[in-house]
């Protein structure tokens, strides 16, 4: 809870009015991201933690309730898939 | 709803764009997917053309940029259209030879915004490397040029094309990534098509030669994945080794987007050498051209293709294959791509194979692309 996830060098993640959503871009390729993915990743900043960033999306999102769990396996996920790293 | 407006909402952006800068390139290698008569197009769009095409793909959705050639790195005026399409939003790729590059302009290009450098080796060691490019210094330039990319802070993105001269190097060409620190390796067979389909038979791997080198890269990402190595490993293989067609493009005139040096738009690189009329963006907008040209149009949906791909329950998945492919092995682009063990035409892919066993041709025996080659092809 206290690493701080990062976007890997050479990914950019943006809205993109065409396509109504927010994608995440790297070398050759492109996700588009559904509304979970994008609040937690618009989230990641490199320099808040995993627990700032839960914090700030449960105020965000309060009717949500605990957000803990779905962030962090998304996190756990997006770093197996080597979309983000952690510091 | 007028027609071509119903067209439009069926037909999706242009998400990729491919800007071929330039035809012009300093290196020579045999499996170029430039066109043939590549001499013969020397009319490249200007800057501020090309800025208005820019411009124009990302109002309509393009977010995936490329910029590649030839050499892109000829063109003077990079710089200026990479830090133009940074500010239009673009994730904006450079794919070089990585001849012409220097640390100065590594850097020059991340102030302007650049997100991604391509590197592409022709071999894991300098001999092979620089017959295959036709040039004598060509390996050391690209090694440092890798190193610089990563320095400036760039994903290192190295790719290889593969063919029988160096598929047996595979153990060496990842050995080679990894003391780099290589993030993504792309281990490209050659796709036949331009100077690739002229020199088919010197490049094609036998089938012996590939079952090894997938063994090889199997095994490899297998370490790779139990070390926690981020270093991805790509292996596009030949579909000549196939039974069924790659979905070509994702469907034609359905992501991708090229425009060639001389402001040809084309649904593919290779399309140009399909007889068929593609318009220019000199003449006509990018979304007249997108949505509305009879290029773009001609093999959108189904209705265009005969059997066995009429009545074919896999038509969606791979919409009957390459249409350039097709073309170059059948001489009729509507035609199922031979790729596919239920094309009348397959047995032209058969022979390929059984040629690619026997095949003893020495990479000296290639044409290689340069203008005196290229004017050849024009006349004859
Ligand atoms: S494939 Fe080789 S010859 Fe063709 S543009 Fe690329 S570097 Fe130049
Ligand atoms: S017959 Fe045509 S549509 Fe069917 S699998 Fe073969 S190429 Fe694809």
């Amino acid at each position: 809870m206290n690493q701080i996830p990062k976007l890997r060098p050479g990914f950019r993640f943006q809205w993109e009015p065409v396509q109504n959503a927010h994608v995440l871009l790297y070398p050759e390729g492109m996700v588009k991201l559904n509304e979970s993915a994008s609040a937690i990743l618009s989230e990641v900043n490199g320099e808040s933690t995993v627990a700032e960033i839960v914090e700030r999306l449960e105020n965000r999102f309060p009717e949500a309730g605990a957000l803990e769990g779905d962030v962090c396996e998304f996190l756990d996920d997006a770093r197996q898939q080597h979309w983000i790293m952690m510091v | 709803m007028s027609q071509a407006q119903e067209s439009r909402a069926q037909v999706g952006p242009p998400l990729w764009l491919l800007a071929e800068v330039t035809y012009r390139c300093p290196l020579q290698c045999p499996y170029c997917s430039n066109p043939l008569d590549f001499a013969q197009s020397d009319q490249e769009l200007s800057t501020e053309q090309w800025v208005s095409v820019l411009r124009q793909g990302r109002a309509m959705g393009a977010a995936q940029l490329g910029f590649s050639g030839g050499e892109p790195l000829v063109r003077q005026d990079l710089p200026e259209l990479i830090a133009e399409a940074r500010l239009l939003g673009y994730y904006t790729n450079l794919i070089t030879s990585g001849i012409g590059l220097n640390e100065a302009k590594v850097e020059s290009f991340r102030e302007a915004g650049l997100d991604h450098i391509q590197v592409s080796f022709q071999a894991s060691d300098p001999e092979l490397n620089n017959a295959v490019a036709g040039s004598r210094k060509a390996f050391e330039q690209k090694l440092a040029m890798a190193r610089a990319v990563k320095d400036a802070g760039y994903p290192m993105v190295l790719n290889f094309v593969i063919h029988r001269h160096n598929i047996h190097q595979m153990e060496d060409i990842i050995d080679l990534c990894e003391r780099l620190g290589a993030d993504y390796v792309e281990l490209a067979t050659c796709q036949y098509y331009g100077w690739a389909f002229k020199n088919r038979e010197g490049l094609m791997p036998s089938a012996a030669q590939l079952e090894v080198a997938e063994r090889e890269v199997n095994a490899r990402r297998q370490t790779l994945a139990e070390a926690g190595s981020a270093m991805k490993l790509i292996f596009v293989t030949p579909d000549y080794y196939e039974v069924r067609p790659k979905a070509c493009m994702n469907g034609w005139g359905s992501l991708f987007l090229t425009v060639a040096p001389d402001g040809t738009a084309l649904p593919c690189h290779s399309a140009r050498l399909l007889p068929i009329e593609f318009p220019n963006v000199k003449d006509q907008s990018l979304k007249s051209i997108w949505y509305d040209s009879p290029g773009f149009n001609h093999y959108r949906g189904d209705s265009w293709m005969p059997e066995p791909c009429r009545s074919c329950d896999e038509k969606d998945r791979d919409f009957g294959g390459c249409r350039c492919q097709a073309y170059l092995l059948t001489g009729d682009a509507d035609n199922a791509d031979p790729v596919c063990d239920k094309s009348p035409h397959h047995d032209r892919i058969l022979a390929a194979r059984r040629a690619a066993d026997h095949a003893t041709a020495g990479l000296e025996e290639l044409t290689y692309r340069n203008a005196r080659n290229s004017r050849l092809f024009f006349r004859g």
